[in-house]
Parts: C-alpha cells; structure tokens; sequence
C-alpha cells in the first residue's frame, strides 16, 4: 500500500505544479468541466494549488444536452459548496445556429459536434488556456499529447509540429488568437484516478457506482434504455441489469458496464482486475483506428 | 516509490517498439480489447507472431512509416512500483526528442541489436544519456535469439561499449548489460532459459529493484516562487503565501533563508500543502512557504538557505541542444526561460560544436543546426539563479524560446 500513497503524491504534487504555471502564465485560462472524474479530480487539485485563495479561473462545461442527468445535478452542487464560477455553452444552441448538424441513425452522437461549441466559446469569452482531464494512458494518440499543448486559431492540434517540453519547464508562449490546452493529469492512469478520488475522499456523480438500469444490447456492449437520448431499434430489447459507467460522456456513445460496485472501494477493486480499457466502452473512438487522432487535429478536446 | 521514468533509445529496427510491448505483455498491462486489436492487425498484415510494437505506435503517419516519430508516453505498474516510459525515436535526425525523453527520467534503456554490435548510433544514443545525466542505464542487447543466444556476442558488444563509457563524462552513470530477446521474451521481464550462462538480472528485475538513491541525486534545497497566494479574505488578511515546488533537498520550518534577487533575509515560519501545515517539505512537493518578515516576494524569485547561494549572474556558458530548423547565430536574441523564470538573452558566442558521438569538437562554427549540440554562452538582460547541471539537473538547465515563434527552439546545460 505505501507504493501507491508514494506514487499518487508525487503525480499530485505534479499537477499542483501545472495548475499553479496556469494561473501564472495566462491572462484567461477556464477548466473544462464535464462532471466526469477526470475533471472534478482537477477541480480537487485546483482547490488544494491555491488554497486558502480561491480557484482563480472558472470552469466551462460544454453541454451536449445528452448528459445523464445525475451529472448535471452533481456540478451544480459541486460549484455551490467550492463558490465556483461556472460556464455553461449548449450544443444545442450550435445546432439551432446552424453551426453543426445533428448526426442521424443507429450510431447518432453529439460527442463530435462539441467541437465547434467549445470553439465559439474560447473565442467568446478569449480564452487563452484550457484546462482538461485528458491522460496520456487513455489512447494511443494521446499519448504523443504535450502537456501545454498549442492550438491555432481554428482549435487544430499540429501533432508533428508540437513544442519539445523538458524538465518541469512549461512555455505557455503564444500568439493573439491562439490558445494552450493544459492536461495536468497527463501522468495519470484510470487507476490512478481512482485511487485519489478515494484518498481524498472526494464525492462524485452516483451513476459511477451499480445502480440498477433499463438497458439494452447492442454490438457486445450495454447501452441505457433510459431518457430516450441513445438510438434503439425496435427489436432491440430491454432489460434491467445492474450496471455503472466509466466515464460519463455524453449519453449517446458512453456505454455501462455490469458492475456490483457499490462503493469507491469496489470500484477502484475493479478497476484494478478489469480487463478492458476505459475507452474500450466509447463508441466514438471504435469508428475507425485513427478516430481520437483525426477528431484532436479538428478542435477536438 | 514515486514513479519511475525511463527514456529508452535504440536504432530503427533495434526492437525498441517491440521490447516496450513485450514488457506491457508479460507484465499483464495490455488489457484485453488492446491485446485483440493486436492480434487482429497482426493477423492482418499476415504476421506469424504478435505484434507487440503495435501496442506503442501512436500516430496515424508512424503507422503509414512503420516508424515512431515523436515521445509517447507509455504507462504500467507492478506491485512495487509504477513506471512511465517514454518512447523515442532513434533516428539521426531526432536527436531533439530523445533530448527531451531524457530530461525527466531517471533511467534509460539503450537498445542494440545483437547482430549489428555497437554501431555510431549507439555512440549518439549514450552520449546523449550521459549528457544529460540519466543515472541508471541499461543497455539491453536485443534479438539475442538471432545470435544463438551466443555468450561470445554478448561479451564483444560489452566490451565495445565499455570502451565507450572510457570516454564518458559523467563517470557516476550505473551502467548495467543485459542479453535479451524482446520478440520471444527472453530477460525482458521473465529470466531466459536460452541463456544459461547469464547470471544478472531481468530487465524489469533490475528497474523493480531501483531506489530514491539510485536514481535522484540529493542536492541543495532551491525554491523557485511560481505563484503568490493573497486569499484577501477577512480570515486571511495579511497572509502571503509562496506557492511554488521544492527541488534538489528538502526545507524545513525554521531554516534561514535568502531570497533573491533582492538578497533579502528572513527565516522559514510555516509550510503548508493545502490546509495542513508540515515541518519539512521534501523534494519535489508543490507546497506553499510562509516567512517571517513581512519581504516583498514575486514570481521568479528564489528562496534559498542562507548558507547555500547559487550563483547570481547575467552571463553563462551551457552546453546547448538546438532543436529548430532556424539556426542559432552569434548576436541572436531570446526568450531563456530558466525555471520558471524568464529573461531576454543574446548569444555572446559558439565556442565549438560537440559531436555527439564522442567523435571530438568543431572549432569555427557560425550557426547551429537542427540536432547540433554546441558549447555556448550567453548574456542575460537580468540575472538567473542558477547551479551547474553537474551539481543540480533542475537549477542547471533552461530552455531556449524564439520570441518570434513563441516555440521552444533548444535546451541547454550550465557549466
């Protein structure tokens, strides 16, 4: 047990360290909330980096309007108790503007279309550093990800022009127009992610744990038969099983798993025997080998 | 144990991709749908085997080339420890990132493959390790199964590359020899049965059983200011709080301290990491340091003991990697970031360029190209706070940025 307390804190103190090069280095960073773990773990290390001061930027939630509900419940409290500032953009608007168009069929998501909310936005409000919860363990082209990572003016990532970053020196350089996407959880890995979340014993939204769902299959994987956001054909049939999700994306490609965890423990115990990677359950990525690397190029978190 | 990085480097086609995959395989870190997806690609490019270097090869232009062009990050843990390795490349021309993939690890594996021996390669990629002062190496002598195994082979390749450390800077460097087969798994994480006659230690043996000691090097406490905390609350009115990151040894509440530039004294009054307070804050902890005199602290400062000054200077001369296509050229101006600390620099002069294969020097150079490392000094519009890199990896390096690009062009090394 000492190797895990020892290895979460030095990825901890990382972090710290990133958070506070954040505030340092920019006129305008945000933190992009999901109100998945990976982000309400940086909002925790972004409390511990400037405590007793407050947060000194606010978080922006890019809202597909397919979140489970339990997820946008537990942000606004979260926001409430830590007196946050919190931005919230809607997809939809993007889709009423004629900005995006809503993708139709067996396999319609919203994920995609994010990009082009979440761009608007920075140019909005202007911002110049993003903060996110990517880690570099999820996916193979994220694990070329810088952890200041430069965007031009049209959100695209330039994998093969990317800035060398040495030691612990961060150059957060940009131009007017451009803007730094920040990963301080780079290092982590889903365990690791857990792990902390029940070290410091932080709350998070009750559809990580078992619960007992409608639900249907489909292509080996367990879709939610609830709120009628994900696509089922007719013949496809409903059960009820006890199931969680590892990550809470958008309802559309964010797929359970049949799980008894009831607890942060058990989750964690889980994780720790599982055998399929965390994205192994997003359906966006399956589309093709190089999906997550063709969606960073567009804008794409 | 915090967690171990490792840098590993070898030629195209040394098995470098494949090694890394064998020692996710066997240490059970590939989780099932990778391990499928493997298997399917293999399958498809009719491959009679597993392969594992799929597992590492990122981008879709590597995937095309068949080559790794960039640092990936690669992540596993064992029950004692949990590691990173990053991933780079070893062509001539990517010097630069195995520049970079060295610079936060603390062990390294070279790779060679059995059947070529030591060749220029090899010179570059130990050169570059010592250099940058790596402390644990490996050098791990690939497709043994291709040699029979053959202890000769393995002998002969030490040997060479003994010759090679002979010539090395950084004498302290703990260098280790092991035969292995990544494609069949021979002392990659499992003891080969192939090779009787070595008697050392797996791979993944020799990095599980690496301590604090073997791969940091304990220096002087530096506490370089990244942030100043000023909650302006009725609670905390009159706190000041030094956020900021513990390099080189520890500090404690109490010590004497200095803090530069303005050289002002005062005395350690409390450590916090985030609302409890400490005695001691160790080495690399992200706390927030509190004085007892009311000094005038911003970013970019240091605070540092009393009786431990580093060297207080506008000049300095750095062994320095450039890492853009634009030349570096005397009388050129930049961006030096030291730390987290920012000053404009002018290039005073290139005294000579190093060849990094431990082929000698070059007088009379007038730029320096991509990949080119070069002796170098510098004036500075205002001073650093700085040690040498010999003594402190942390305080003794810098990196170099093109006001015009914004892009970090070069790293370099105060001597």
């Amino acid at each position: 047990m000492n190797k895990d307390t020892a290895h979460i804190n030095s990825l901890e103190n990382e972090a710290i360290y990133i958070m506070r090069e954040v505030a340092a280095q920019f006129e305008k960073p945000v933190l992009l909330f999901s109100g998945g773990k990976d982000s309400i773990t940086l909002v925790r290390l972004a409390v511990k980096a400037f405590y007793p001061a407050k947060v000194p930027f606010p978080l922006m939630h890019i809202d597909t309007g397919h979140n489970f509900p339990e997820t946008i419940e537990f942000r606004d409290r979260l926001v409430e108790e830590l007196g946050l500032e919190l931005i919230v953009r809607n997809v939809q608007d993007s889709i009423d503007q004629g900005k995006v168009k809503e993708e139709s069929g067996r396999y319609a998501s919203r994920n995609m279309l994010q990009t082009t909310t979440l761009l608007d936005a920075i140019e909005e409000f202007k911002f110049d550093a993003c903060i996110g919860g990517a880690r570099r363990d999820e996916e193979k082209a994220r694990a070329k990800e810088r952890i200041f990572s430069v965007r031009d003016d049209f959100g695209q990532w330039d994998e093969k022009n990317q800035r060398p970053e040495l030691f612990d020196m961060l150059n957060g350089e940009i131009e007017l127009g451009q803007n730094v996407r920040v990963f301080p959880i780079s290092n982590w890995t889903e365990l690791d992610v857990w792990s902390y979340i029940e070290k410091e014993n932080i709350e998070i939204p009750s559809i990580y744990f078992a619960h007992k769902r409608k639900v249907f299959l489909r292509d080996g994987m367990i879709w939610s038969a609830e709120d009628g956001i994900v696509y089922r054909d007719e013949d496809e049939e409903v059960i009820e099983e006890m199931v969680r999700f590892r990550t809470v994306g958008d309802m559309s490609c964010t797929a359970a798993v049949l799980s008894d965890a009831v607890s942060i423990s058990k989750v964690v115990e889980e994780i720790r025997d599982s055998s399929i990677s965390e994205r192994g359950a997003r359906i966006d990525d399956k589309r093709s080998e190089a999906a997550m690397e063709k969606r960073k190029q567009q804008g794409y978190f | 144990m915090e967690v171990l990085k490792i840098a590993t480097a070898g030629s195209v086609d040394d098995g470098k991709s494949t090694l890394i995959g064998r020692i996710l395989y066997d240490t059970k870190s590939l989780t099932t749908d990778k391990l499928e997806a493997i298997e399917k690609t293999s399958k498809q490019r009719g491959y009679d085997y597993l392969d594992f270097s799929l597992a590492t090869d990122g981008l879709v232009a590597e995937r095309e080339q068949g080559i790794t062009i960039d640092v990936a990050h690669i992540y596993f843990s064992t029950k004692n420890k949990s590691y990173i390795i990053a991933d780079t490349p070893g062509h001539v021309e990517y010097t630069r990132n195995m520049v970079t993939g060295a610079s936060t690890s603390q062990a390294s594996i070279i790779l060679i493959d059995a059947r070529k021996g030591v060749i220029e390669q090899t010179n570059r990629h130990f050169f570059i390790n010592n250099l940058l002062r790596v402390k644990d190496v490996v050098v791990a002598i690939n497709k043994m199964d291709l040699v029979d195994y053959s202890e000769d082979v393995y002998n002969k390749i030490k040997a060479d590359f003994e010759e090679l450390m002979s010539k090395r800077d950084y004498q302290d460097q703990n260098i280790s020899f092991i035969p292995v087969s990544a494609l069949k798994g021979d002392n990659v994480v499992n003891k080969s049965e192939n090779m009787p006659w070595y008697s050392g230690e797996s791979i993944l043996d020799h990095l599980e059983k690496l301590d604090k000691a073997d791969i940091f090097n304990v220096g002087t406490p530096r506490f370089p200011v990244q942030y100043v905390i000023r909650p302006k609350t009725e609670e905390y009115h009159d706190y000041r709080g030094y956020a900021g990151k513990v390099y080189g040894g520890n500090l404690s509440v109490g010590d004497d301290v200095v803090v530069l530039p303005s050289q002002t004294k005062s005395k350690i009054k409390e450590i916090y990491f985030y609302d409890e307070k400490y005695e001691t804050a160790s080495r690399r902890s992200s706390v927030t340091i509190t004085l007892e005199d009311d000094v005038n602290v911003s970013r970019g400062d240091m605070i540092v003991k009393e009786n431990d000054l580093p060297t207080i200077e506008k000049q300095f001369t750095a062994n320095v990697c450039w890492m853009d296509s634009k030349q570096l050229t005397p009388g050129a101006k930049y961006t030096v970031q030291h730390g987290i600390n920012k000053v404009l620099a002018k290039v005073d002069a290139i005294h000579h360029k190093i060849n990094p294969d431990y082929s000698g020097i070059e007088e009379g150079v007038s730029g320096l190209g991509m990949n080119d490392i070069a002796q170098v000094s510098f004036k500075l519009n205002k001073p650093i706070f700085h040690d040498k890199f010999r003594d402190h990896r942390t305080n003794g390096s810098f990196i170099i940025i093109d006001p015009q690009s914004n892009s970090t062009v070069g790293a370099g090394f105060i001597q």
